[in-house]
């Protein structure tokens, strides 16, 4: 798959950076990028159909565990693979994640290569 | 010639014929045992020729199969080298997509608070730190203080850390401008303020301004990775810069704050 449009949800400038830089390694990936839960539905509900939401879970305003609820209570946006980012390691906080309905999740410091390799899962690339 | 006689002599010619006759059968039953005989030894002769040449094919074969399976075993390595070679360079774009990151970022404003929460995040998100403190040495007094942190919960105090040049670990570590790393399996964190898993000195060339100085690693890391220590060498030089520009700057803006406002003072008053 290519021409894929991917959601930076973060709210640390490097981290969006830095992620956004990993997924330049898909073909004309385009990112939109994010600052928080509130700033990223703004983003979903504008003309760029998102095929992957990328979000960080602590994050001021509205944090990664709220937009994934609300992303999979809405009809529109509930099939969209997020995958969630954080700096805790905790088993909890990964179930409290996937509970909600995101599809995967990756701990902070981000390997770049474990970070394409589920992403290409998630899109079958 | 009687009649008698005729048939006498009839009787002889016919001996002799059947004689003659009797001896061209033995002859050709000869003859026929010889053809059979000679065919037999022909295609005997024949089959060990081809078993020969099936022989020699197949001994061809079988070294031609050695020697494939000798190539198959080489290409096999050679693929796995380049599988481990084409692991290394990934890792190696990865880590220098941080660096780049790390570098960029920290450079891409002059405000001493941003450049501080820059650095913040580069520890905490590249590097994976979950306690840690970044001092300053104040020069007149000669004394190292923390202006930001993380981590108090886990590690108490690493808030209010502060120590005098020369003294400890972390006063060793600003005097010298030489980078300490604890050498053991860093699960777990440190215990103690004074004996952190590395300390970083901020260095402009030889000048120290500052340290980094780490306590503990997210749960999901339990040791220093080789990129971590590019991520120091950079923090040391790339960091220090910023934080020493940030302040300049907000400095500078200061002092020209209030030559504006002397300046607008004196045009009011005259």
């Amino acid at each position: 798959m290519e021409n894929a449009n991917f959601l930076v949800v973060e709210d640390s400038p490097t981290m969006r950076q830095l992620i956004s830089f990993s997924l330049k390694r898909f073909k004309n990936a385009k990112i939109i990028e994010a600052v928080d839960g509130v700033d990223a539905l703004k983003k979903l509900s504008g003309p760029d159909k998102i095929d992957l939401i990328l979000t960080d879970i602590n994050m001021p305003v509205m944090d990664g565990l709220k937009l994934v609820s609300l992303v999979r209570q809405n009809a529109q946006l509930k099939n969209i693979p997020i995958i969630i980012i954080t700096t805790e390691g905790a088993e909890e906080d990964r179930e409290r994640g996937l509970a909600l309905g995101a599809n995967a999740y990756i701990s902070k410091p981000i390997q770049s290569s474990h970070l394409i390799k589920t992403i290409s899962e998630l899109l079958a690339f | 010639m009687s009649e008698e006689q005729k048939a006498e002599k009839f009787l002889e010619l016919f001996s002799r014929g059947k004689e003659f006759t009797e001896e061209l059968l033995r002859e050709n039953q000869k003859l026929r045992f010889r053809l059979a005989s000679l065919e037999t030894e022909q295609a005997a002769g024949a089959t060990s020729e081809e078993v020969m040449r099936l022989r020699a094919e197949i001994q061809q074969l079988t070294d031609e199969n050695r020697r494939m399976g000798m190539r198959f075993k080489e290409v096999e390595e050679e693929n796995k080298d380049f599988a481990n070679r084409y692991i290394e360079i990934e890792e190696q774009n990865n880590n220098l997509a941080n660096l780049y990151v790390a570098s960029y970022q920290l450079h891409s404003t002059l405000d001493f608070k941003e450049v501080i929460q820059i650095v913040q995040e580069i520890v905490i998100n590249l590097v994976g730190a979950e306690a840690f403190s970044i001092l300053l040495l104040d020069e007149k007094t000669n004394e190292l203080k923390s202006i930001a942190s993380e981590g108090e919960d886990v590690m108490p105090g690493v808030a209010q850390l502060s120590t005098r040049l020369g003294e400890g670990i972390l006063g060793t570590v600003a005097k010298t401008g030489e980078s300490y790393y604890i050498n053991q399996d860093v699960e777990g964190g440190s215990l103690a303020l004074d004996k952190p898993l590395a300390a970083v000195p901020l260095k402009i060339k030889e000048h120290v301004i500052g340290l980094i100085v780490i306590y503990k690693l997210l749960q999901q890391k339990d040791s220093f990775s080789a990129v971590d220590y590019e991520l120091f060498s950079l923090l040391a030089a790339h960091a220090a810069t910023a934080i020493f520009s940030s302040k300049l700057y907000s400095q500078s803006e200061r002092k020209l704050n209030t030559i504006q406002s002397f300046l607008d003072l004196l045009t009011t008053s005259s």
